[in-house]
């Protein structure tokens, strides 16, 4: 009896929310709360991060030295394919959207759910049948083509699992393109009163521009999917030249869909950096509408840009031209971006929480990957650097660097309304340390590397480019480390962290006007939205009087 | 030391030189750029970082600046996509007189062969200062010719020809890599390419070959019938081949395109697929029937018809579409 009274002194009285609210198995795999469907998004996305991980390892360690001596040139093969597919397919497309920008888009607008729960719920149920599907195809023999699946190889030479991979990704896809459909009517639709366009923060433009290229783009990699398997099961001549097909049709198709995809993955990231450089440093986000429109720009300009990837591949000169132009017109709003992030420091009042660390090892590597970018546009330079480690390097810096670097700077950011839990700080600020240099000891070598000359997918190599090697495996080491840690402390946050207050960083947005962990309908009554975005002065003024009022 | 790690490519072609002068440029404009963020991202993280009772200065945007660092980077930019365009085009238009080399890549080997007939696996042996013309087709999937010494890369596909060529500056022994990934042994698709002085490289070609290409080309035309149709004392039921290539056909659908090479192996191929005008499309497909190869010793033996001093001499008064076409009936 003692010991019960005792209890019910130590522990406050638990707050009904998302989380405890309901309890069993079935309450998560029924749900149609947008909060419970972000985190099993999370555990699945997770899975597939570190399975990708095992295989770059691997991947690195066969790259240590020139002969190939850890594993078959074949099994090699399969690595980098899988590695690919399952980072860029079931982690970086689904990672920000479907696991933050599912937890805060409809947060952050006000409203209590996204526009279609069940779709929502249907979504993930896509999502993991495709992912067991490809989990099935990768332990039953595994794809060998590389995650771009060119043809005629993957169509009439390899042996490997094409259709049962393709399948996985067009499934998968049809997740892709329901989130997407589920977030635009979601922004249009149930924004809370008050909340205009120019009001919204512009992690929901991200997603609004992001969630436009899943609708738009993906469908065309589904039907590329199709036509893949019908050529490879039917023999339809449509991709091989010796059954009257054409090969650069399949690379125009797939990189109609894939280059604007690199813009999925991207685009949310630059949302998170927006929010956090805001936050931190209690500033409105300089020229608000040139941040918002230039989202919308890089998801249209990112339609238009597709056959730089086919600068070599015989494509005609003058299509080349005008391919290489419309490129830097992407580039544009990329570093107007940038800019603005920069400006928003200026005057702030900056803290440097781990979030921020994470925001601004995000500006260092999406600037360099952004300028390597100028490189490949170039058409003169990306003759001789496409196809190598420069490209390897280019677009990690733009994938990992920035849309990684990105979701674990959100990740941070909103771990404490997600759990209601603190992280450790100086785990995290280390582990943010960790991160970004391994990264860059990874990655910059192989800008060299392909500059020198060494191609890539190569499973062996000629010794002169050991050296280089040799660091980037060392750097991957690094990396490893970086990025397990925050799952260790995560975790651990769960069970032993502080609680979290409700709006622990002081941030403006009404994701931090509700409770933490927030309640199933986020809100008790719904909010009208009488300020603007990134209301910082009023927060830190209001703040600043109530110390004043104390002291 | 450099030999084991080397940090920049060895410049050996005419190209080469153009390419690492962009890149150097690009360098120097990315450095700069990357120096401007960075500073101005370390500078006001440490200047503005947070103090108690010190609040924020609100700033809303500034039109004129983002109208500013829109226009700069936009003309730079453009600067860089002309620049790039220009080396682009020099390094993709063979030179016409250029050295013709015939490739033909499958998994996992290149075989190469020069119109004086010498055959090479894996390696290609060609002089200093010469330009050299690569014609290249696969025998299955995609592969890519890369030599990152000449800064060189073309995509070879299957079933029609690309082309590439270099003008090599410095004897030496280079890297010849695949770039496109073409299966199991795609790493080990690799030879060498040995660039020699003129003077060693006529001694090289002096030995081993069975005559150019060409006469093999005129050979298998005679072995597979080719000549009773396509003959050159009279109207046959075929095109006559004399001065043919590098002139506009008009074809029976009224289109007119030019005879370059991928015309010519698609016409072997896939006769029905481009009929010229006048003709009947009576034709059989060699597809199947002929190697790649042979198909390389067809087409530079067509080439050879129209070369001034050859046979085709007949042909060199008719210059305008039309009067080709109707000349080629």
């Amino acid at each position: 009896m003692s010991m019960a009274i005792a209890n019910a002194i130590v522990q406050p009285v638990e707050r009904e929310d998302y989380l405890n609210k309901e309890h069993g198995i079935g309450s998560w795999l029924f749900t149609t709360d947008h909060k419970r469907i972000a985190l099993l998004y999370l555990i699945s996305i997770t899975i597939f991060f570190f399975i990708g991980g095992f295989f770059a390892l691997l991947i690195r360690l066969e790259l240590l030295t020139p002969a190939g001596d850890l594993v078959q040139a074949d099994t090699y093969n399969k690595l980098f394919t899988q590695h690919g597919m399952v980072m860029v397919f079931f982690f970086l497309i689904p990672s920000i959207p479907a696991v933050l920008g599912n937890f805060l888009v409809p947060m952050m607008i006000g409203a209590k759910d996204l526009a279609f729960p069940r779709v929502n719920l249907l979504s993930w149920y896509l999502y993991i049948i495709g992912a067991i599907m490809m989990l099935h195809c990768m332990l039953t023999g595994g794809v060998d083509t590389g995650w771009t699946f060119y043809t005629p190889f993957s169509t009439a030479f390899t042996n490997t699992k094409i259709v049962e991979a393709g399948l996985a990704i067009f499934v998968a896809g049809f997740s892709s393109i329901l989130t997407g459909l589920n977030f635009v009517v979601t922004i249009h639709r149930m924004r809370a009163p008050g909340m205009t366009w120019s009001r919204l923060p512009l992690f929901i433009w991200a997603h609004y521009a992001t969630s436009v290229i899943q609708i738009l783009g993906t469908p065309v990699i589904a039907i590329t999917i199709v036509l893949v398997a019908a050529e490879r099961a039917l023999h339809l001549g449509i991709f091989d030249p010796r059954l009257g097909g054409d090969p650069l049709l399949f690379q125009h198709l797939f990189w109609f869909y894939s280059h604007p995809a690199v813009y999925i993955m991207i685009l949310p990231s630059m949302g998170i950096i927006s929010e956090i450089i805001a936050c931190f440093s209690r500033k409105r986000i300089f020229g608000y509408h040139f941040v918002a429109l230039s989202s919308m720009a890089i998801a249209v300009f990112g339609f238009i840009v597709w056959a730089h990837h086919m600068f070599v591949a015989g494509i005609s000169l003058y299509a080349a031209l005008v391919f290489s132009l419309l490129s830097y017109s992407v580039a544009v709003p990329s570093a107007v971006k940038v800019f603005n992030w920069t400006a928003t420091l200026y005057k702030g009042s900056i803290h440097y929480d781990a979030p921020m660390l994470y925001a601004f090892g995000f500006l260092g590597l999406f600037t360099i990957g952004g300028l390597t970018g100028l490189f490949l546009a170039a058409l003169g330079i990306d003759v001789h650097v496409t196809d190598t480690y420069f490209v390897v390097a280019h677009f990690h810096y733009i994938m990992v660097g920035g849309a990684l670097m990105a979701y674990l700077g959100g990740m941070h950011f909103w771990w404490p309304k997600i759990s209601g839990r603190l992280y450790p700080e100086g785990w995290a600020r280390l582990a943010a340390l960790i991160v970004f240099i391994g990264f860059n000891l990874t990655f910059f070598p192989q800008f060299i590397l392909g500059y020198v000359g060494m191609p890539r997918r190569y499973y062996q190599y000629p010794a002169e480019f050991q050296v280089l090697n040799v660091l980037s495996t060392a750097g991957a080491t690094v990396l490893g480390v970086g990025y397990l840690l925050p799952m260790i402390y995560f975790l651990w946050s769960m069970r032993y962290g502080k609680r979290a207050p409700d709006n622990p960083w002081q941030a403006a947005g009404l994701e931090w006007k509700t409770q933490s962990p927030p309640t199933t309908f986020n809100f008790e009554e719904e909010p009208v939205v009488t300020w603007e975005a990134y209301n910082y002065d009023e927060i830190d003024a209001g703040q600043k009087q109530e110390v004043k009022v104390v002291g | 030391m450099f030999d084991n790690f080397p940090l920049w490519p060895s410049r050996a072609s005419a190209t080469a030189g153009n390419v690492d002068a962009l890149f150097i440029f690009l360098l120097i404009v990315s450095g700069l750029m990357t120096l401007l963020v960075f500073t101005a991202v370390i500078y006001f993280a440490a200047r503005y970082r947070h103090r108690k009772g010190v609040l924020a200065e609100q700033i809303q945007g500034s039109t004129p600046l983002e109208v500013t660092w829109s226009i700069i980077p936009l003309g730079v930019f453009l600067v860089i996509f002309t620049w790039g365009a220009v080396v682009y085009f020099k390094s993709r238009t063979p030179p016409r007189d250029a050295t013709e080399v015939y490739v033909v890549a499958k998994q996992w080997m290149w075989k190469l062969e020069h119109a004086e007939g010498q055959r090479e696996i894996n390696s290609l042996h060609v002089p200093v200062g010469r330009d050299v013309k690569l014609i290249m087709t696969s025998q299955d999937v995609i592969h890519s010719f890369f030599v990152p010494a000449f800064r060189t890369k073309q995509d070879v596909l299957p079933g029609r020809y690309t082309v590439a060529w270099f003008h090599a500056t410095k004897a030496g022994t280079y890297h010849l890599f695949c770039a496109e990934y073409c299966g199991t042994a795609h790493s080990g698709m690799i030879g060498d390419i040995v660039v020699m002085e003129p003077a060693q490289y006529e001694a090289w070609m002096s030995g081993g070959s069975n005559g150019p290409l060409s006469t093999t080309g005129e050979k298998i035309f005679a072995e597979l019938g080719c000549v009773t149709c396509h003959r050159t004392d009279t109207q046959g039921r075929g095109p006559n081949l004399q001065g043919l290539f590098g002139k506009p056909v008009l074809l029976q659908d009224g289109r007119t395109v030019p005879a370059d090479e991928n015309y010519l192996r698609e016409s072997i191929l896939d006769p029905g697929a481009k009929i010229v005008n006048g003709f009947k499309p009576v034709m059989p497909t060699f597809q199947g029937l002929v190697s790649e190869e042979q198909v390389n010793a067809l087409v530079a033996y067509v080439k050879s018809m129209s070369q001034p001093g050859a046979t085709g001499a007949k042909s060199a008064s008719n210059g305008s579409p039309e009067q080709s076409g109707s000349q080629v009936q």
